[in-house]
Formats: structure tokens, sequence, C-alpha cells
């Protein structure tokens, strides 16, 4: 039998995170590349490391492969021990019925057998898409203060983004007494930030109802979390202050990118006592050429800048060429930016090059209508020609250019 | 494939004398150096890289920054369940154990002759390079050698101690050696790297020890060298001697070359270093940098011109460094000047200092030091 723990989490991983289209075509939204070196993923990993929590169940689904290579054995988040760690839990067959993990629920009670192994007193429901630094053991601190059988993390939004939500209305000593999904005329603007706490007793009791109801959607927001409140269960809301961002649309995996650049934005990832682990690439440090400005920006280890960066993220390997200029732009690992491109508000992915004087995007100012700006995304290993223009908001892959490539070939 | 019958030894220790500066609280192997290496992630790379297995690390003395930097091998992928990393500290009795690299190697005759492999590649740590030993090992079975000597064509570069010259025949044997000889011009010169067969070095270790001759250069190697098969491998790629402060400087400002870095920093054949864990460098609003190499968690918000930044170091709003070496964690706060300065790690430079030291001696600012 393997040791107790406390407090076992579960991260749940498997969303294919469609919004973010060509960036999720391969891999799943945990897995993408994020602040220069980062995965989404590292941020919820490295929030249970250094909260104590050592035993990690990974569910995955969609795309899985990525993401599995890159959690491997746990190593650089230190979850390598030898009787807990991270645990990648796939769907499985068994010997009666099989099933895909039909909702979050469900993925929860589908790994019923995992998480009883360590006989946990709590177990801390987690998911791969948002960006933020919390100590989840404050949180289990409060959950056991108040004696809670549910404990769900809230965070202060704008009234006017409350409508996006899961929003909870609390009494005054911070019960909950509602859960309003995703309410058209909300009641207070403290949103669920999709980060649970349970009781494993009862949580283990409601997943098996929850199963057993042909009708439920099997999923936690959707039905757990009101059967729990129907039914009397004690349940608190946990007030977190600091950076939180949802990362789960372009237009905020952007954002959140530009928010590192941003000296009054509270969320420092040089933190001694709080660190961000990832795997590292085996890279020299980036070097900035003799006639290369840089300012604004964040540059990661083998980069090689020859241009012009501002408000820009480099994630490693990254080439940017004399007079190439880059701007308000993520470009990820080992993409060659060619001589006198322009990037401005895009995301670039891996692997890809921007031939000469390529245009990629565009600035708000400089479009009439504002309805047609937006972000320009390419997906992964695409080599956007010298000289074309790729407009705001457009969305390019590698298969598109091909088919494009295979048709101008027929004429 | 990994796994190719050579044991690897590092001795970390040697030739600190030439860098008193940067050796006075740590070993040769981990000086910093390139921004986030230490000195010994060269041999030890370049080993792993040639499908070397196991290596052993020769340690003398101050090996507590040493042993740190290497922990368990893991980023060098030497923690291993077969072979992998072996520490060796120093063994003995006698009071004045391993002052030289005899007595070193003897006091590991126990790991010698309980290590498997045929051949053993012996190196310093002082040297910056980029070599694929699997070459050199090839030559070495070819040639039916007993010992293969690296070497390199040129002048030797100046403050090398006891620089080996070797004389050599057109297939490449080695035919006589001399120790610093009077000579400036061309010669074929050693860079601190051999291989040796194994049986052969417990041989010729035993016998110096037996005899009570200490020098290894002349002892071991000079004495034998007609009695044995003895090839020169010529090396011409990209090396670097950390024989004084002058070369250390020179040394990192090399990597601003292109052609500097693709030779030591090749994606086939990467150099591996502890892991930190820092974010990417940030760079603020009004920053400038040129010409300069710069790694992971730096904050820059002023001016850096023609310098490495080693991990973690931060220079200040209104504040030009040019010229400088700056390592780990360092921090150089508002409207300082600074040119021609290696400062060691976690230095502070207070607001409003002024540093300027010259290409060929540059200021050294020692570890922890506020200014």
């Amino acid at each position: 039998m393997l040791p107790k723990q406390e407090v076992v989490a579960m991260l749940l991983a498997g969303g294919q995170g469609s919004r973010l289209g060509v960036l999720t075509k391969k891999l799943a939204k945990p897995a993408v590349p994020y602040g220069g070196k980062y995965r989404i993923i590292d941020f919820p990993l490295s929030n249970c490391v250094n909260s104590g929590i050592e035993t990690v169940g990974v569910l995955t689904q969609y795309q899985p492969l990525v993401l599995n290579e890159y959690i491997g054995n746990g190593q650089p988040w230190d979850l390598d021990s030898m009787n807990a760690g991270v645990r990648v839990l796939p769907p499985y067959q068994r010997s009666r019925k099989s099933d895909w993990y039909k909702g979050t629920a469900n993925a929860i009670y589908q790994n019923i057998q995992f998480i009883e192994r360590y006989s946990p007193d709590y177990v801390i429901v987690l998911s791969g898409d948002h960006i933020y630094k919390m100590d989840y053991s404050k949180m289990v601190a409060y959950h056991k203060e108040k004696g809670a059988d549910c404990t769900i993390a809230a965070i202060e939004v704008p009234m006017e983004e409350a409508p996006r939500f899961g929003i909870l209305n609390t009494r005054s000593d911070g019960s909950v007494y509602e859960f309003d999904e995703k309410p058209k005329a909300p009641k207070s603007n403290s949103a669920s930030m999709g980060i649970y706490v349970f009781t494993w007793s009862k949580l283990r009791k409601y997943l098996e109802a929850d199963e057993a109801d042909p009708k439920s959607s099997n999923d936690f927001g959707k039905d757990i979390l009101p059967a729990m409140l129907k039914a009397g269960e004690r349940m608190f809301a946990y007030r977190f202050e600091g950076y939180w961002k949802d990362v789960g649309t372009i237009d905020s995996l952007w954002e959140s990118n530009m928010d590192l650049l941003d000296p009054n934005v509270p969320l420092d990832l040089n933190e001694d006592s709080w660190k961000i682990y990832s795997r590292n690439p085996v890279m020299p440090p980036h070097y900035i050429s003799k006639n290369a400005k840089v300012q604004n920006s964040l540059v990661a280890e083998g980069c090689n800048v020859y241009g012009e960066i501002d408000f820009a993220v480099l994630f490693s390997g990254v080439y940017i060429a004399p007079g190439a200029v880059v701007r308000d732009s993520i470009i990820m690992p080992n993409t060659r930016i060619e001589e006198n491109a322009v990037v401005q508000y895009a995301i670039v992915s891996e692997n890809n090059t921007i031939g000469r004087g390529a245009v990629v995007g565009a600035r708000p100012e400089d479009i009439a209508d504002k309805d047609k700006w937006g972000v320009t995304v390419i997906g992964d290993g695409c080599a956007i020609p010298a000289g074309v223009k790729i407009p705001p908001k457009a969305m390019i892959d590698a298969d598109m250019l091909k088919k494009e490539a295979a048709v101008n070939a027929r004429k | 494939m990994r796994g190719n019958n050579v044991l690897g030894l590092i001795f970390s220790n040697v030739h600190e004398e030439k860098v008193r500066e940067l050796t006075d609280t740590r070993t040769m192997g981990s000086v910093p150096f390139g921004g986030r290496y230490r000195l010994i992630d060269f041999p030890l790379s370049n080993m792993v890289n040639s499908g070397i297995n196991k290596v052993g690390v020769i340690t003398k003395k101050n090996y507590q920054s040493l042993m740190d930097h290497l922990g368990s091998g893991k980023a060098w992928d030497l923690s291993r369940k077969r072979e992998g990393l072996y520490i060796l500290p120093p063994f003995g009795s006698e009071s004045n154990i391993n002052n030289s690299r005899i007595e070193s190697l003897a006091s590991i005759g126990l790991f010698l002759k309980n290590s498997k492999e045929d051949l053993v590649l012996i190196t310093d740590s002082d040297i910056v390079c980029n070599i694929d030993y699997a070459d050199v090992i090839s030559f070495h079975v070819k040639n039916d050698a007993d010992i293969t000597l690296v070497y390199r064509s040129g002048k030797v570069a100046y403050g090398v101690s006891n620089p080996s010259v070797y004389m050599l025949d057109p297939d490449a044997r080695v035919r006589d050696m001399l120790i610093a000889p009077m000579s400036d011009g061309e010669c074929s010169y050693g860079i601190g790297m051999m291989l040796i067969k194994r049986a052969l070095l417990i041989k010729l270790v035993t016998d110096c020890v037996s005899r009570n001759l200490y020098n290894f250069k002349r002892d071991l190697l000079q004495r034998n060298i007609k009695s044995y098969r003895v090839f020169g491998y010529e090396f011409s790629g990209f090396t670097k001697a950390i024989c004084s402060m002058g070369a250390y400087f020179e040394a990192n400002m090399a990597l601003m070359l292109p052609s500097v870095r693709s030779q030591l920093f090749r994606q086939d054949r990467p150099v591996y270093t502890k892991v930190r864990d820092d974010m990417p460098a940030r760079y603020g609003l009004g920053a400038q940098a040129c010409n300069s190499l710069v790694a992971d968690g730096c904050v820059i918000e002023g001016e850096v011109r023609g310098s490495v930044l080693f991990r973690g170091v931060h220079v200040g709003k209104g504040s030009v460094v040019e010229n400088c070496v700056i390592m780990q964690d360092s921090e150089i706060r508002q409207n300082c000047r600074l040119n021609y300065v290696v400062t060691d790690k976690n230095v502070v430079i207070k607001d409003d200092r002024s540093l300027v030291g010259f290409q060929s001696y540059p200021v050294f600012i020692s570890k922890g030091s506020t200014v």
C-alpha cells in the first residue's frame, strides 16, 4: 500500500481548447506555450509542488502526445518522487464497459481507483487553462477551518464581465447559497476560478450518484456542485486576490503574454520562493547584435536578435533577421523572422519561417474598420513566402498553405 | 548508442593558480563562463555527447561549488543506474595527498582498477571547446595506439603554464615531447586531453609512484614517449584556454562572434548545464542592448553593450554596462557606469558608481562584494 497523502490534486487537461484554433490543432490546451519558456500546465503543476502537494493526476484525452512527452516523469517539477509524483491518466478500457471521459466529473469518477490508493482526506480539482500563482495549501487550510465539504476558489471580476463566468453568491460567512453558471443578470462579481477542494469521502459519494444518473452531463459546474448545494452540503467560497487569467482564447492568450511585459501587472515569474518550473531548453544565452533594438520584451535562451523588437515575447531559439521588426507579438520556439519582415499583433507558432519582407498582422490604428482587426495567428511549421501580406485576425496553418500552393501549381 | 568502452576522467582543480581571483572559493571546473555555464560543463558535455557513459571528476580542494553544480549529474544525463557520474574527492592517509596529478590518479587506483572500460579519456577543465571525442576514439583504435594526445597547431597562447610541444611524424606518431621549450613560433601543442589504455594508465601511475616520481608530464608522459605507441590527434575547432584573467575575459567576449557560437553551441552536440528555472530575460522600457549575450532571469532597464550577462543579473535604469562580464545574480543599480569590469556572482553595484578597467586588465569585483 502507498503512504497516505492528505491531499491529491487532479488536473483536468483533456480539453481541446477549440477557441485557440490552429494553436491546439496538434496539442491539448494545457500544452500551449506561454511566456517565452513555459507551457500553461507549468502553472498548476508548479503551484502544486510549491504548495506541498506531491501527488498529481493529470487527466488527458485530446491530442495527448505533446503533453505526455512534456510531463514525462515529472522531474522538472520535482514530481518524480518514489511513492507520489505526477501520473498521466488517459481514459482506459475495462472488462465490461469503457468510455472516453464524458465530462469533468466523469473523468475523476473513472479514476477513483487512482485516488483511493493514496487514501486522501481532500481532493483538489484543477484545470489546465489558467495563468496564476496560488498557494493551494492556504485554500485547503480554509476548507478545514470552515469544516466545508466543498470549497471553490473565487476571484472578483469586473461586473460587466461577470456573465462569462460561473458566479458564486455567498452569505456573510463565505458560504455559498447559489451557484450561477454564466448568469445574464449576475447578483455578484465573485467568479469561480474552476479550482475546487473537496472532502474526498463526500465527493466520492456524489461522483457515484452522478454516474448512476443517465441524464447527467457528468460535469462539475453543471451537475456535481448544484447537487451538493441542493442537498445542503457545506460549500464555501475562498477569496483569491492576485493575477489570474483564463487563456482559452486567442485574445486572452495574447493579452496574458503581454501582461508579463507590464511592470504594473502583479505577476512576477522571477520570484525565488514561488518559481514556475518547466522543461528548460538546452541552449546558450541569447545574443543581441550590434544594430538590434530591444525593449519592453521577454527574450528566452538561444535567440539571435538582429532586428528590432518592442513588446515582443520570444521563445527559445528564435531568430530575428536584420531589418525585421516584431511588435506586440509572441514568437514561439525556433521560428525565423527573415530580413525586413514585419510582424505585429500576432502569435507565430513553433518552427515557422516568415519570409523576407512579409507582413504579418496589423496595428489597430492602421485599420479603419475595427471589426476587421484582431490578433493574427500562424500555426506550426508554416513557411510564409517572401513579400506576402497576412491580414489581421487571419489564422494560417501549414495544411492550408500546402493546399493553396497545390492550387497555384495547377494554375 | 551509449556506452563506448571509454571511462572519462576530469581534473577539476588544475591550473587554478592562473586565475586566482576566480578560483579563490571554487574549483577551476566551477568557474562561471559564457552567461550560464561553468567550465566543467564543456568537458562533461563533450564526453556525454561522444557516448561516454561513466565520468569520474577528480577534486582536490574547494569543491563545494562543484558538487553543488553537478548534483547527481542529472543535467548531463549522468544520473544513471548503469554507470554515470562519480565525484572523486581526495582519498588517502598522508597529509600531502593529491598534490600532483599522479598522486590524484594513484588515490583513485581502486576506481580505475574496478572500472570495466578499456580506455580512459583524461581532460582538464580549463579548456573551452566543443570536441567530438568519438573521432579521437576511432583515431586511437585505428592506429592501435597506446596513448593519443590531442593537440592544436599554431602559437601557444600567452600564459599557458608549461605547454607540451609534440614532434610528430607524418603518420601522426608522436616522436618526442618538449615541455615549455623556448619557442614563439608555430608548433603542435597539447590542450590537456589524452586517451590512454586503462591498464597502461594503472601501470604507469604505479611505476611513477614506486620511483617517487610525481610530475605527470615529465615522469609519466615524456619519459615513456618512446616506449609506447603514442599518437597525436589534431583538433582545429574553436579552443580557448582559461590561463589568465585576460584570457578569461577574451574567451567570454569571443562568444559575440557568430562563428564561435556556432562551433561551441551546436545543436547536435549541446552544452548541458545545471537548470535554474529562471524566467526569460526581460527588457524594460527604454532598455538598450547591443552586441551582448544575455541569459535567462536578467532584468535590463539600462544599457548593455558588448557584455556577457549571466543568469539573474539586474541592470538598473540609467546604468551603462559596456565590455563587462557580469556573473549570476549581480545587481547593478541606477546610473552606474561600468567599462571593462568582471564581477563575480552576487555583487551589488550601488547607485551612481563608476568603474573603469582596460581591455587587457579588466577590473575584478569578488564574489558577494558591494561597491
